[in-house]
């Protein structure tokens, strides 16, 4: 007579190659959560925070030129990120001209113009309607803004002379002496 | 007379010529249809999620508006969806560029996909033929059998429980 039983060598060699299925299955899906943790973290992080250095860029200005960290280096830095369809942007334009009047002949300051998912002809009219003199160029592949982390238009970023954040602004600023005040106190003596 | 009359024709026939060859060399301006089946193609660059060509916003007209400036200018619509990912970013598409990370998005559905059919196959595969069996001789040690009587005394005594509830 004869009796069936489950062979036990048989089993011992299916755990191995499966065991093996299982680690890798697991390793696989913890990397997929912390590649999604990651990029749900950066999502929720906001924009660049004061006492940062914020993000390097060039700016290609709507007239050719290319405005980059050399250029920024040792200045103190407005980033104004506006479009041309934003209404709380046309509040604080005329605004930030006066201001850069101000202290454009210092030559320790220098304020750009960043126009965000604009069209060029509408950008260009809005700099004519506002008289605006500053350097002012689009946002390429809005890879500027993504690097700032922006959350709309009007964001205003000032950069000190060593390159840190000093002040951000979320909002239109609603007068020059408000620009001056977050401005002053970065030049010094 | 007559030559001054064939004269007048002729420049008459000059100057009507020279208009219409202006008038067709112009790009007929683009219809709305045709400028809305390049925009539906993009997404607003402020309101997530909502195509261009039913997004109410000011940038999203402009958007629009360009399109159709492209479109007289005789840009081919891959042209313009191409300078439009150049200026504003590959969001306006709705589609991630493959690089970088963003491959991922693309192979892990199809990874995930094999791994089910290779799991079901793996679960259907092992319904079938449940485990190998190999016959033994008979004089290999025989598993322990079960010892009817303590069956017996378990049943027994579960039909005591039921009863008394």
């Amino acid at each position: 007579m004869e009796e069936t039983i489950t062979n036990p060598a048989e089993n011992s060699t299916k755990t191995g190659p499966s065991r093996l299925w299982r680690i890798v299955a697991w390793v696989g899906l913890f990397a997929l959560l912390v590649v999604v943790a990651m990029v749900l973290l950066r999502k929720q992080q906001g924009p660049v925070t004061v006492g940062q250095k914020p993000p390097s860029f060039t700016l290609t200005t709507f007239d050719g030129r290319k405005i980059g960290p050399a250029d920024m280096a040792g200045k103190v830095v407005l980033v104004n990120f506006w479009a041309s369809w934003c209404k709380p942007c046309e509040q604080e334009a005329a605004d930030l001209e006066s201001a850069w009047e101000y202290y454009q002949s210092r030559g320790d300051v220098l304020f750009l113009g960043i126009a965000w998912t604009d069209t060029e002809p509408a950008s260009l009219v809005y700099i004519k309607k506002f008289a605006i003199t500053y350097p002012n160029g689009p946002d390429l592949g809005t890879t500027i803004s993504q690097a700032y982390r922006t959350t709309g238009v009007p964001e205003t970023y000032i950069i000190d002379k060593d390159g840190k954040l000093a002040s951000l602004k979320l909002s239109p600023y609603i007068s020059v002496a408000e620009i001056k005040a977050a401005i002053d106190p970065l030049l010094g003596p | 007379m007559v030559k001054k009359s064939l004269f007048a024709i002729a420049l008459t026939l000059f100057f009507g010529f020279l208009v219409v060859g202006v008038v067709s060399a112009q790009q007929p301006t683009p219809s709305d249809d045709q400028v809305n089946a390049i925009a539906k193609q993009l997404y607003c660059p402020v309101c997530e999620n909502i195509p261009l060509d039913v997004c109410p916003t000011t940038a999203c007209a402009q958007w629009r508006e360009l399109i159709r400036q492209k479109l007289t200018a005789g840009w081919t619509a891959q042209q313009i969806k191409d300078y439009f990912v150049q200026q504003y970013g590959a969001r306006v598409v709705g589609t991630p560029p493959a690089k970088g990370i963003n491959w991922l998005l693309r192979v892990l559905p199809f990874l995930i996909i094999v791994a089910g059919i290779v799991i079901l196959y793996r679960a259907l595969r092992s319904w079938s033929h449940p485990a190998q069996q190999v016959n033994l001789p008979s004089h290999a040690p025989a598993p322990p059998a079960e010892q009817p009587g303590s069956q017996d005394d378990y049943i027994k005594q579960m039909e005591d429980q039921v009863r008394k509830r």
